[in-house]
């Protein structure tokens, strides 16, 4: 098979973009709004960002829920946008994977290209514009509202961005959460967010607040130590986005959860 | 009307050939070795911002000699065909030779369709989870395609860095060693020594986790020689 060349300015207006590349190839995803009964669609539930010390804390539970019942028990919500980023997903499940994927692909694929990352503003406006094409899907109940933060290399220090269903999108000072759960998590946030927070202590902090949502909200799944599920929980500081290990995120929850008994 | 001249098939191909290897023969090679972890591409080249050598896709580089445009534009197709191959299907079934494949299609096709052959050479590695699985292909203008083993040289001075590292080459190299080794190969084709600073150097090894290019600074390279 030939590659299709790429042409000078006169072609293309957007020569970096991967989604524009997709959407010329006609492979865009996309869905039916009309055909798609959203009772019967997965969703993703309560997703939360803290600013710490050093960056941003991310953390998100595992719970996915489809009316009154529980679709999945360890799905994953946060995922790294690229190597200084990260976005967490709340909302219709299977669109907002596909956006995450096409947001991670459009990020490198910009890299690749340029020779450099996008700044984490340009990163954070991009993200604001797939959800806007997602908005008439958001209009019929299917709705995708992601969380994004990561650490701005040509400022040093973190950042979170929220956005609403038509894409909008909001700078967050100091924390954000999104998703069913996300009232009672922002409120436990609300109570023992300081700007210093070590990146033990803003886990700590993270997985106490998903913890208060899942005792009010039947759509958040808190840690589960008889099925050894536990939050994911991302950080993001200058040396890059990494993820807590699974024994790490349980020591911590454990200890959380016998705080509070 | 006038009647164009009958030219043979064989004459305008082999003016065109001549065309292309004159284009080609002016710019500086590239080579490429094999050590221990993964693959090392190392270009002659003075300029801090138009780069030789790129990354296409988690274990594949390419490097590219000639015209700059012409490698450019091929290099951006290279991406774009393996982002969305990658995003439609996995990303392991993005592999090398499905690439060098269609990069020599398309070459194939300028060179017998277009006015003007494209006056460059491809060279296309990916590092492999075993040294044996690694691979090394290089597209010549016309769309031939050739791979390689140990180590692969295009460009120019093809045939006398081939030379010199058919001598000097051995498996299970490091890093340093490989570094040291192409350098030495191009001072001793070109006779004279040239400062860190004014080469360009990547590597796809697969120690480096799921991305695994990564360019090699003028420090890196500087130390590697100082070593050997």
């Amino acid at each position: 098979m030939s590659l299709d060349l790429p042409g000078g300015f006169e072609h293309d207006r957007h020569e970096s973009s991967f989604t524009d590349l997709l959407r010329r190839a006609g492979q865009m995803p996309s869905w039916d709004p009309a055909a798609i009964d959203h009772a019967g669609v997965p969703e993703a539930t309560t997703v939360l960002a803290l600013k710490t010390a050093d960056g941003v804390a991310m953390v998100g539970d595992r719970r996915a829920t489809m009316g009154n019942l529980i679709a999945h028990r360890r799905m994953d919500k946060v995922f790294p946008a690229d190597s200084h980023s990260a976005v967490a997903i709340a909302g219709t499940a299977g669109i907002a994977m596909e956006l995450v994927k096409l947001f991670q692909t459009e990020l490198e694929h910009y890299e690749k290209l340029e020779g450099n990352r996008l700044s984490l503003e340009g990163k954070a406006n991009y993200l604001g514009a797939l959800v806007r094409n997602q908005m008439p899907l958001a209009l019929q109940g299917m709705a995708v509202v992601p969380l994004f933060c990561g650490y701005d290399e040509s400022d040093g220090r973190g950042r979170i961005y929220t956005y609403d269903v038509v894409g909008g999108r909001y700078e967050e000072v100091e924390y954000a959460a999104t998703g069913s759960g996300s009232v009672h998590a922002k409120a436990y946030l609300r109570a023992v967010f300081r700007d210093d927070l070590t990146r033990e202590e803003a886990a700590a902090a993270a997985i106490e607040a998903i913890v208060a949502a899942s005792d009010e909200d039947t759509a958040t799944g808190g840690p589960d130590i008889q099925r050894g599920i536990y939050p994911i929980v991302a950080i993001v500081e200058e040396s890059g986005y990494h993820e807590l290990d699974e024994a790490e995120v349980e020591r911590i929850s454990r200890e959380v959860l016998e705080r509070q008994s | 009307m006038t009647m164009p001249f009958y030219v043979p098939p064989e004459q305008l191909m082999q003016d065109r050939a001549e065309f292309a290897r004159k284009g080609i023969a002016k710019g500086r090679s590239i080579l490429a070795i094999e050590y221990d972890t993964g693959i090392l591409i190392v270009a002659e080249n003075p300029s801090r911002a138009l780069n030789k050598i790129g990354e296409v896709y988690d274990k594949i580089a390419f490097a590219g000699v000639g015209k700059y445009n012409e490698f450019e534009s091929l290099r951006v197709a290279g991406i774009r065909h393996a982002d969305v191959k990658g995003f439609n299907y996995g990303r392991e079934d993005v592999n090398a030779k499905g690439l060098a494949n269609a990069y020599a299609q398309t070459l194939g096709t300028v060179f017998t369709n277009q006015p003007k052959p494209y006056e460059i050479e491809l060279l296309i590695a990916e590092v492999g989870k075993e040294p044996d699985d690694n691979r090394l292909f290089r597209i010549r203008y016309d769309g031939t395609l050739g791979d390689e083993r140990d180590f692969c040289a295009i460009g120019g001075q093809e045939e006398e860095l081939t030379e010199v590292l058919r001598d000097r080459y051995e498996a299970g190299l490091s890093l340093d060693a490989a570094i040291a080794m192409a350098i030495g190969a191009f001072e001793a084709v070109e006779e004279r020594t040239i400062p860190s600073h004014e080469w360009e150097a990547a590597v796809v090894d697969r120690g480096n986790g799921r991305r695994s290019f990564r360019r090699l600074s003028a420090d890196e390279i500087e130390t590697a020689r100082s070593k050997s």
